[in-house]
This record gives C-alpha cells, structure tokens and sequence, in this order.
C-alpha cells in the first residue's frame, strides 16, 4: 500500500514531475558511489539498528563483566571458551560490537549527506513547473471552471494560501499561471536535525569511550593486571598516564588516606588510572533515616593539587558531584576502610571462661593457634555498624529490628579451606529472647546458617560461658552427676545403684558434651543392644537431661538465683541446643566482637568525559529534530489556471501532498479546495469537521 | 454563486481570538494557585521545586488551551487532592478515622476506586462493540475519566501521606513500581481520551481499555501480594531532582506505545475480520483500518518524541548520580532497544512506505519490548535501576 506520501520520504523532493530523481541517472555509476549507495541505504541501515539491538540484548541477559571463573562454572569450559572469544562478557566493549556502532554512524553520516543537499535545496524550490497531468494523478487533487477572471482568481488564491500560512511562488507561461506553494519547511530541517543529531552523539561517546586505551592495548603498550596486589606494586605497563583524554574508574579511599589513582576495570582485570592531583578523605558521613535505611551519603573531601598554592576542601554527596578541572568526582559507594575490632576469641569447649583477647582490623589476617593444635587464620573481611531488618510483628505493622554492629570474617585452615561467619555484637531479640548471633556458611553464595547462644539476665555471655566450662569440666560433672543420681536414688535402690547411675550420667554428660545429641545417640547404639534401645534410650535421655538440668542449678545457684522463673527455663533448653550446634558450627571458637574504632571508606567514581558536552549537544539536536519531523507538517500545493477555453471564466487545476499525515491532510486540502475553488465557507458546508479549529 | 472574498472563513484567527474566554479564565485561575502557592509555602522551596512549580503551572494551562477537557478535569483532580490534603492536616492517623479519607479520598483509597472504574469502563467499551448505540461508548468514555482522575488523585494525595508518615522521607510517588503503575493507568486513560476525543473514533477503547485493566490486575496484584502500597524511604541515588521529570517522561512514552500496540490488535481484528465475517455487526463498530493507522502512528510519534527525551533526561541524571551518562546498565541498555524498535517502525513507515498488517504487528510487538524494559529488566536483570525489584 505503498502510496504516494509514504514515498516521499524516498525521492528528494516530493514533487509530481519526477525531474529532479532523474538526476544523474545517466552516468553509469562509480565504485565510490555504488558504495555511497551501499552504505546511505535504508536496509543497511535497519540491518544495523537490528544488530545493535540484539547484541544489547545480549548484553544484559549476560551478565557483564564477571569474574571469567565464574563464566567457566556456569557454562562449561566448551562454551565459555566460545563465549569469550566473541567478546559476549563485555559485548559493549566487543570489536565487532563498535564495529556495527561504528557502521550505523558511518550509514547515518552517509545517508544526511546524500539527502541534505536536496532538502535544502527543495526547500527553495517550488516546482513551478508541474504539468497538469500529474497534477491530476495527486491522490488530493481537484479541479474545476469558475466564471472569475484568472487575475481574480489569482489574487483570491495567493490571499488563501497566505492566510493559511503558505509560502508562494508563481510562473505563468502561455497565459497559464502555476502558483506552488508550501509551508511546514522545518519539517525538512527536522530530518537533517534529527540524523546529525545522532552522529553527534556517537561522536562524542565516542570520544568518551575508552578507545584510546584499547588501540594501545592492541599494540601492546598497556597490559591489563589481573592480581589483586596493592597499587604500588601494580607495574608500569599496567599504569595509563594522566594525559589519558577519557576515563571512568573508581577507588576507594578509607578516612584519613588519600589517593592520586583510580582502577579502571578492564576484561578480567584492571588498570590504574594516574590522577594529576591527590585526593583525601577526611570525613565519611552516612545520613540515615529512622529504619536505618541510608537516606544519603557525603565526603568531606580534599584536593591537594600541585598547580594550586592551597588545597581545595569540598563536601560531595550522593547526586552532588564535585567537577574539577574537567575531572568529574562522584560519591558511588561506600565500604569499610579497616575498622579496628577488638575481638575476643571464647572457646567453645573447655575453657569457656578463659577468653583470648584477639584484636584485628578488617583486611587483615591473624592467626590463631586451636586447642588440638592445628593452625587456623582468620580474615576480617568487613565491618558494619548499623544494620537492620525490617519485620510484621503480630499485628502486620512493620517493625524495624537493629541487629547492631557486626563482623565479618572467614577462618581458614592450613589447606586453605575456610568457612565464612558473621558475628553480631549485641544479643538479638528474637521472639522475647535475646541472643548472640553468628552465622555461618561455606560461601558467599549461601544464606548464613545461625547459632543462637542465649544471653543471661545482663545481656551477656556469662551464663552460657559459665555453663559450658563446668560442663566440660569432669569433676564438675561427677559432682552434678551424683547429685542428680541422690536425687532420683530411692527409685533405683542402693548406694551401688547411685554410684552407677551417677557414672553413667557423667558420661553422658561427657558424651554429648563432646558431640552433642549425634554423639549421645551414637554411643547409644553402640552399647545398647538392638531389643531394649528404644525403652532405654528413652530413659537415658531423660537422665541425661535430668543431669544437665543439675548442671543448670548448679550454676544459677553460684550466680545467687533462686527462684526458677520461665525465661530461666527456656534458657536452659536455648543453651542445650546451642552446645548441641556447636558441633556443626566447624569453629573452636566463637569470635566475640568487644569493641571497635569504626573507620569508614568512600567510594569515589572519578570520570573525566571530555565528550560528555558534545552528546548532550547532539540529544538536544535530536529532540529538536523529532518534534520538528513529528509536528511541523510539510505541506505542498499547487494551482494552475488558465482562461477557460469559452473565453470568459478560468479553469482551474490544483493539488497537494504532504510527507505526513495523510487523512489529516485530505481534509485540509478539502478546505482549500472548498476556498479556492468552490469559494464557499467551510462552516456551511454539511461535511462539517473540524480539521481547522484544533480546539474542536 | 461566490460569497464576497471577504467573509470567507479562511482567515487564520490569530493566537490570540482562537483563545477563548473561558481558556483565559482557567489560565487566570493556574496562575492564581501557582502564586498562591508560592506565597505560602516559596520560602521553603528551593529554585528547582520554584522552576517545577513553574513548569508545571505552565503545562497545566497550555494542556487547558491545547486540549479544553483537561480544565474541568484538572480543577476537579486538584481541588479533590487538596480536599484530601486538608482532612489529613497533620495526621495520618486520620486516614482511618475520617470516612472521605477512609473510603473515597486517601492514596490508597484513590487506587482502589481506580482499579474499579477501569475495570467498568473496559467492560463498557467491550459492551459498546456488540451494541448499535453509542451508549456503553459514552459510559465507558465516563468511567476512563473518573479512573484517570481517581489515579491521580491517590497520587497527590500519597505525597502527601508520604510527608505524614516521616517528614524525611518525603519523595514525589513516582519512585516504586507501585506508583508508576498508578501513574501509568491514569496516564494511558488520559492520553487515549484525548484521541478519542480528536478523532470521535469511540470504537479503539474496546481495545486500549484491554491493557489498562491488564496494567490494573497487575497493580492489585502487586499490592496486595507483596504490600507495594507501603511507604518505603528512597535509597540515595533516587533523591534527585532528575526523577520527578524522567519518570512522568518516561511514562507517556510507555503510554504511547501500549495504546499504539492495542491499536495494532484492533488493526488485525479488523483485518482478519474483513476477510472472514465481512458481514459481522462487530467489524462496523470497529474504526476503520486508515483511522486506526493514523492513530497508531500519532501515538508511537509522541511515544518515540517523549521517550527520547526521558532517555536523556535519564542520560544526565546518570551522568549526576553515578558518574556517566552511559553504563550499559541494563534498563539503559533495554531503553535503547526499545528506542531502536520504534525507530526502525518509524523508517519502514516513511521510507520504505510499509503499511497494513504488518506495521500493526510490529506495534504489538513492541508493547511486548515496552513491558520488558519497564518491569522485565526488574524482574529478571540486575543493574542499579534498584527501585521496584519484584
Ligand atoms: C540510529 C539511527 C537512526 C535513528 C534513531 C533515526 C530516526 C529517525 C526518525 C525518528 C525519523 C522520523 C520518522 C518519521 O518521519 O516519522 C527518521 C526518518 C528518516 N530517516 Fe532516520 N534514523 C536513523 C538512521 C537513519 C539512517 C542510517 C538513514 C539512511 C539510510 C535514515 C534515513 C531516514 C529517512 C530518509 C527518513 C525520512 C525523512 C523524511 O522524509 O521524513 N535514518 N529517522
């Protein structure tokens, strides 16, 4: 369906004599111009705007720029291997992906250069000679006699065109008066705007990519670290010089430091960026709502610039850069930059009570020498003061829990195995108790598992430290054990029966102490023939229980309570199946946070995009240019009229296109026609609507 | 025959006649409040809400000029939202105790009666299709405005309540998934009145009221599956000035788009029936083919021309709060595919002069390409367009 105005957009000019795409049509064409055509074609160009479209698809169901181990274990050492070389784990950054980026600006460029010289021209050219005939092919055209004299008509013509906003020309040759009129030229400017508009972005991200950079890579003068070493040590080769005209990185600077680098991610690796100036943090401040959640970030930030005789102090915050010098530096992030954790480090066995004061500070490493001699290392990884979760309490309103400061850190044995904990500071309550929190797992892809250690009547370890050392302690629990065997004595008959129930309780406490419930179990089975396991090992927990009951009574008793209250009792089960995790928890100990000195870090994104201005410029010639193409409509009509042939009125011929719009404009050309020729009023007329009044 | 020259009514009235009294009165009365306003609350406002306040005053009375429906719609909205305001005063406790608030006049409350009036004026227009009268047309046309006007008002209202709730938190409802989608029904209804209106063709609602109760299922969904409606601070890259004119940006955009793509379903049902059931009293009421490409290309012009400018706008906000213009970050990355879509649509439409079936598929698709890089990026990618995870 293929109609006359859908083409006008083809041919330069949309007019009805066909004279001007006739142009050069005779010369037999040139290699440069076939390949002119090649690339201003309209199929090369949407081919492009396709591939564009799926290799951005591809970018974002592949997750960029990962780790290359973890593309190895998600799809297999065959398809990895395929993977990277296409390029598809930075696809953005990918040859073949500029490549087509590239095409598509080069066709654009092509196809405004190929058509702007005839817009411009067309502009001011009215085609003053149509022939009738193809006047009257015009899907709007009409015609008619009128008895006016033809320089009546004229004058009545040129003050409808012009009271409706058309510009006119007019010939006449052989009595024969041709006016063409147009209006809505910006329209045309529109195309040239919009398409240079496009160039002009390319251009300036272009310049803004990082294309420098990887034409040196090419060559081999950068190459890219992939270790993870500290900057100083980082070699020449992976350094890019200060006169690197565009960049994006970012560092973190902890409080206090300063830093005159920034890392440019790169593939797999990484490369440092040379600043001209050094920037030092001096203040980190998070700013927080009442759920805890950041309401916004900021650095008190210092430029120490050696071109400047003082430095330069500025705050920046989230949305709220700092541009200097054409550098551009951005709050992004935050981390910790090496708080200092006063840890203690409790045995979770015997010796309970006697805590090692085990200070560290997070990035760093200690070692830590475990009862049965082996050698562990622990990593503080990180530190976080305020943390909070959001709840519904009973009645569905939410609540904001504080967890409070907490640490993270791995422990790690001689093989380089190691488990990942998460210890919180203060006793957490959950469902009207309180409790020590650490949480374990074996890698950060995985959800934390908890050992919930209940906290006493102060909020603190005591209790439960007290309890399992005189639980570890074997004197300890002979004496519980032959209280406990007394108290239930009458019902086992004798003195030997005590002693033997008292032993047997001590082992048990022994065992599970040792292994937990798994253990007790085990030992279970192990002595007890298959017949009577059921019965007795019913029994044998209750005792046990009954032991570690004493045990409990024991140390309430020390601590001067008397009365056993219900949380006191809940207590006693939090810590039974607290000792009975332990056996899983895969630590010696239970790292507790005591103290710390917070030291903050803040993520800075320094950028400098020299053609950052130029894109925004080429945005603007682009919105301009669509809004113009959109709404300016380009309209052309002509009118011809000659003396009619009996001498006295004049005939009269005319037509219209426009490049948009096309029952809109029928029914314009309906009112033109309806003025120019039939000289009646639209408003009379019964096919009344309402094309000229927009505000209906 | 011929009247005189001179009382022929081609004569362009001038900007000026061509506005009439009552567009002066309601521009008079925009800038009335606009001052009012300003003289109440300027001393806490900054240049930028200064320049918003201007911008939207400005809109507001051009919209009033360019499109006479928008006065008495608008002057209701407002005067409901501060009706709701004022019952709040200080108190958002009162949401429950005061019954407008209760039932009729709170954010919550607003989505609601939308949900339900959206619901009516699709059930309406599909009445409308099987009828000889114009009836259910007009009812379906009534329940679309009060829907449009429920949205709105919940909107207005809800920043409001967001104040209520912790004066820190404060932020314009245009920053979860919940809003936006309260935001995009009342702008579709809007949008699509408006071309009803120009063109008289009360037949396309059938078919674009269909997406709007499909966007309101998916907005009831999502608050009462996952309590979307609760008021969540904004985290800090989301605090900026950029958002309250990216999003509504953005939105006609999308809107544009899903009322072109329903026009493209009601080009296919009609084409498909034009063959098959010629006779069918259903295919009557269904505008004609070169009606509903005119509409489908007006809509995806003003799609393209407003989401353009959302993507730069969203460009320099970028470029503020993160440290460039362009990361490649997934909505961005889908943001311009989706761009590029309605771009090659628009080439094939003027230079290769494609029309027909094909066109309107295309469009379909499109809402497809529209609905990912508005919810599926947030759904299934990961990126830092953080706001609205599912
Ligand atoms: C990313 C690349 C491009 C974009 C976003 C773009 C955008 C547009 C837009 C929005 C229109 C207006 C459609 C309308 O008239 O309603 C248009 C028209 C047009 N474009 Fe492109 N364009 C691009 C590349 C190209 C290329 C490479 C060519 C050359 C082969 C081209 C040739 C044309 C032509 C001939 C028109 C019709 C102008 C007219 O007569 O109205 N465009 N373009």
């Amino acid at each position: 369906m293929a109609d006359h105005h859908s083409s006008a957009g083809k041919s330069e000019n949309p007019s009805p004599s066909g004279s001007s795409s006739s142009r050069g049509q005779a010369r037999p064409p040139r290699r440069s111009r076939i390949l002119v055509e090649f690339l201003g074609s309209m199929n090369l160009a949407i081919t492009l705007l396709v591939a564009l479209a799926i290799a951005s698809v591809i970018g974002t169901v592949l997750v960029q720029n990962e780790p290359y181990t973890e593309y190895l274990i998600q799809f297999g050492p065959f398809w990895h291997e395929i993977f990277a070389g296409m390029g598809l784990y930075q696809v953005y950054s990918a040859t073949w992906f500029l490549l087509v980026v590239a095409f598509l600006v080069v066709s654009t460029a092509v196809c405004v250069y190929r058509q702007a010289p005839g817009i411009l021209k067309d502009l001011r050219r009215y085609n003053l000679q149509v022939k009738e005939k193809s006047l009257r092919s015009f899907p709007s055209s009409a015609s008619g006699e009128l008895d006016q004299s033809q320089e009546d008509f004229l004058a009545h013509t040129r003050r409808v065109l012009k009271a409706q906003g058309f510009r006119a020309r007019e010939k006449t040759r052989d009595g024969e008066t041709v006016v063409a009129a147009m209006k809505g030229r910006w329209n045309r400017l529109g195309y040239v705007l919009t398409h240079v508009g496009i160039v002009v972005i390319c251009v300036g991200a272009l310049v803004d990519g990082q294309f420098l950079l990887k034409v040196n890579e090419w060559m081999g003068n950068v190459e890219i670290e992939t270790r993870s070493i500290p900057e100083s040590q980082v070699p020449e080769i992976s350094r890019v010089p200060v006169s690197n005209p565009s960049f994006r990185g970012s560092v973190e600077i902890p409080e206090g430091a300063s830093a005159n680098v920034v890392f440019l991610p790169v593939r797999e690796g990484y490369l440092v960026q040379d600043l001209p100036f050094r920037v030092e943090l001096k203040e980190f401040r998070i700013e927080r709502f009442s759920t805890g959640a950041e309401q916004s970030y900021e650095s008190d930030l210092v430029i120490h610039d050696p071109e400047r005789d003082e430095p330069y102090e500025t705050t920046i915050s989230v949305n709220d850069p700092l541009i200097y010098n054409g550098y551009a530096i951005y709050q992004s992030s935050f981390a910790d930059g090496g708080t200092r954790v006063e840890m203690e480090a409790v045995p979770l066995g015997p010796g309970a009570l006697r805590g090692v004061d085990f200070p560290g500070r997070v990035f760093d490493e200690r070692e830590i020498p475990t009862p049965d001699g082996r050698q562990l290392t622990l990593e503080f990884i990180d530190f976080s003061k305020v943390n909070t979760q959001r709840l519904l309490d009973e009645e569905g309103e939410e609540v904001n829990v504080f967890l409070g400061p907490r640490v993270d850190m791995r422990l790690v044995d001689e093989t380089g195995a190691g488990l990942y904990y998460r210890n919180y500071q203060n006793p957490i309550p959950q469902e009207g108790a309180k409790y020590f929190l650490s949480g374990v797992r074996e890698s950060p892809a995985q959800e934390f598992s908890y050992l919930f250690i209940p906290a006493d009547a102060d909020d603190s370890m005591d209790r439960f430290r007290t309890y399992l050392t005189m639980l570890h302690d074997p004197e300890v629990r002979m004496a519980v054990a032959e209280r406990s065997a007394r108290n239930s004595g009458d019902l086992m008959g004798g003195e030997g029966g005590q002693q033997a129930i008292a032993r047997t309780v001590a082992m048990l406490m022994q065992t599970f102490a040792e292994g937990g419930y798994p253990a007790v179990d085990a030992a279970i089975e192990e002595r007890i023939p298959e017949g009577q396991r059921e019965q007795m090992g019913g029994l044998l927990f209750q005792v046990l229980n009954a032991g570690l009951q004493s045990l409990y009574m024991e140390v309430l008793e020390e601590e001067g309570v008397v009365a056993i209250t219900e949380a006191e009792q809940r207590w006693l089960e939090d810590a039974v199946s607290a000792i009975n995790a332990i056996h899983f928890y895969g630590s010696p100990y239970f790292f507790r946070l005591d103290d710390f000195e917070h030291r903050e870090a803040s993520g800075l994104q320094i950028a400098k995009a020299p053609g950052e201005s130029t894109v925004y410029a080429g945005s603007l010639m682009l919105i301009i240019g669509i809004f113009l193409m959109f709404y300016v409509s380009y309209q052309r009509v002509w009118v011809m009229a000659r003396p009619a042939d009996n001498g006295t009125g004049t005939q009269v011929v005319m037509a219209g296109t426009s490049n948009r719009h096309r029952v809109e404009f029928e029914k314009r050309f309906a009112h033109l026609k309806r003025w120019i020729i039939e000289q009646k009023n639209v408003g009379d007329s019964d096919t009344t609507d309402s094309a000229s009044s927009k505000n209906e | 025959m011929s009247v005189p020259h001179e009382a022929l009514d081609f004569e362009r009235p001038g900007l000026f006649q061509r506005i009439l009294l009552r567009d002066w009165a309601y521009m008079a009365l925009v800038l009335a409040v606009a001052v009012t306003a300003y003289a109440m609350y300027g001393h806490m406002m900054d240049r930028y809400d200064t320049g918003g306040l201007i911008l939207a005053a400005g809109m507001s009375a051009w919209l009033g000029w360019f499109w006479r429906s928008w006065q008495l719609f608008s002057i209701i909205v407002a005067a409901l939202s501060l009706f709701g305001v004022w019952l709040y005063g200080d108190d958002l406790a009162r949401g429950e105790s005061v019954f407008w608030l209760n039932y009729i006049g709170s954010g919550q409350a607003g989505v609601m009666w939308m949900s339900v009036m959206v619901y009516l004026s699709t059930v309406a227009y599909a009445l409308g299709l099987f009828t000889r009268s114009d009836f259910p047309y007009r009812v379906g046309a009534a329940f679309a405005w009060i829907a449009a006007g429920a949205g709105l008002m919940a909107l207005m209202v809800r920043w409001r309540e967001i104040y209520l709730h912790d004066p820190s938190w404060g932020y314009i409802p245009v920053a979860n998934l919940y809003e936006v989608f309260v935001l995009m029904v009342a702008m579709i209804a809007l949008m699509y009145l408006y071309y009803e209106q120009r063109t008289g063709q009360r037949g396309m609602g059938a078919f674009v009221m269909l997406v709007v109760a499909a966007s309101t299922t998916f907005l009831l969904w999502y608050m009462f599956d996952r309590d979307a409606h609760l008021v969540e601070p904004l985290v800090p890259a989301l605090n900026s000035w950029w958002m309250k004119i990216h999003v509504p940006t953005n939105f006609v955009g999308y809107g544009g788009f899903a009322i072109a793509a329903m026009l493209g379903v009601a080009y296919l049902v009609r084409h498909r029936m034009e063959r098959t059931r010629p006779d069918s009293r259903v295919l009557a009421r269904i505008p004609g083919k070169d009606a509903l490409d005119g509409v489908m290309y007006k809509s995806i012009a003003i799609g393209f021309a407003f989401f353009t400018i959302a993507t730069v706008l969203g460009a320099m906000w970028a470029a503020e709060a993160w440290g460039g213009y362009w990361t490649w970050d997934p909505k961005e990355t889908w943001s311009l595919i989706l761009w590029l879509t309605y771009a090659a649509w628009l080439h094939m439409r003027f230079t290769k002069g494609w029309r027909g079936p094909v066109m309107a598929w295309w469009a379909v698709i499109g809402l497809f390409v529209t609905t990912f890089t508005f919810l599926g990026v947030n759904m299934f990618l990961s990126g830092l367009h953080s706001y609205g995870e599912l």
